[in-house]
């Protein structure tokens, strides 16, 4: 593989290379939170450090991980990591770590982390699979405040708790049902492959 | 909290708080798997007998073990291993003593270790403080209940082959609104019982 740039890095991550809309992974969690825009932000967060701390440790150690048992070594990892974010949060943010309830644990088992240790950190240097899982993180986490902004918008009328549609608006019950999280998410998706595949179009006609 | 009836949850956990449709748990390999009837109820089946296991390890290991010793914080990490420390063991016990099941389940049981629901499972029972049988009881449902809306997806998707799909949202897209319509379905049974 190629030396990329750090600049190639975070375009990959965060839009070509999706980890939510190109990739299809690590959506059980994006669905659950995007009820309120505050949650879905703590839940980016927490995953972006999650993803890039882990990373770079993986990276850090894969020259003396042996081969066989290196699943366990990067779920042990990340499972540290997470017990990090969880402990945080019960700390200083207790009402988030009971809303988000069983989602932050539920962090371990996001495919997105065990992706990118598996497709990035174990080839390449700590610093750029650092990066790498920043970069990762953020694309997650775009993804979550676009779900949210509009679940949260529709939904309560409010925007990060604040009201911003006046009483004249009639809240949709089904915006903070599960259902609606799917129908966005395959909206997400549509528009994506819209208009990466209009960009990937008008680059083969300029060449 | 109330005590709930372990049937009560069993319900529950099968219709009303479905671990797809409405805790969105699992749902990396529903997509990824639900795409013929015969895969997607093989995988249901070995994710309820792994949810039934777990849940009981998980149980006992941390009320005897991680309380007592004011070691919860660890529950992440224990978990985890057993979860996968269990996957492992029925991989070997089934291939040497009932080697059918074990080519049928085969290829899907390290796919299990990683699925959230296994995981979403010990710790929601947790978080809800439910007592051994209710834990059993809400484990079995949720799993049923995975395996009932998985298996329902693939009968949708083998039909949707013969139908025509907007350009973009072939595959993952329109799996997520199908998915999506059921959830909506399954809004009608939350009336029968309802537990939070």
């Amino acid at each position: 593989m190629a030396k990329q740039s750090s600049k190639e890095i975070f375009s990959l991550g965060v839009w070509s290379d999706n980890p939510v809309f190109r990739q299809l992974i690590g959506i059980c969690s994006a669905l659950a939170v995007t009820n309120s825009l505050t949650n879905s932000l703590i839940m980016g967060l927490g995953l972006t450090f999650v993803t890039a701390l882990s990373s770079f440790t993986i990276s850090a150690i894969r020259q003396f991980t042996p081969k066989h048992i290196r699943m366990m070594v990067q779920v042990l990892i990340i499972a540290a990591y997470v017990i990090m974010v969880d402990i945080f949060l019960k700390a200083y943010l207790p009402e988030f770590s009971k809303t988000l309830g069983a989602y932050v644990g539920l962090i371990i088992t996001n495919c997105i982390i065990m992706g990118r240790a598996e497709a990035f950190a174990q080839k390449n240097k700590p610093w750029p699979s650092f990066l790498d899982g920043v970069a990762n993180g953020i694309g997650y986490s775009a993804v979550l405040l676009f779900i949210a902004f509009f679940r949260e918008l529709m939904g309560f009328g409010t925007l990060f708790g604040f009201r911003i549609l006046g009483d004249w608006w009639t809240s949709w019950t089904i915006m903070i049902m599960p259902p609606s999280a799917f129908f966005l998410l395959a909206i997400v998706i549509w528009i994506s492959y819209n208009v990466q595949h209009k960009n990937e179009k008008s680059g083969v006609a300029k060449s | 909290m109330i005590e709930l009836n372990p049937m009560v949850i069993f319900i529950a956990a099968i219709f009303t708080n479905n671990m797809i449709l409405s805790n969105f748990l699992g749902m990396c390999s529903f997509v990824a798997v639900s795409k013929e009837i015969n895969t997607s109820l093989g995988l249901g089946q070995a994710v309820t007998f792994v949810l039934a296991g777990t849940s009981i390890i998980n149980y006992l290991v941390y009320h005897h073990i991680l309380v007592p010793y004011n070691l919860e914080f660890l529950r992440f990490i224990i978990f985890i291993i057993s979860i996968a420390a269990f996957v492992q063991l029925i991989e070997m016990i089934m291939e040497k003593y009932i080697p059918n099941l074990y080519y049928a389940l085969g290829i899907f049981l390290p796919l299990i270790t990683v699925n959230c629901a296994i995981l979403g499972v010990s710790l929601f029972m947790i978080i809800r403080e439910y007592s051994f049988l209710q834990s059993f009881a809400f484990a079995v449902g949720s799993g049923i209940g995975w395996t009932m809306a998985i298996v329902a997806l693939a009968g949708i998707r083998q039909r949707l082959k013969r139908a025509t799909v907007p350009k973009g949202l072939e595959g993952p897209g329109i799996t997520l609104i199908v998915t999506g319509l059921m959830a909506m379905a399954f809004i009608g049974f939350s009336g029968i019982v309802q537990i939070q």
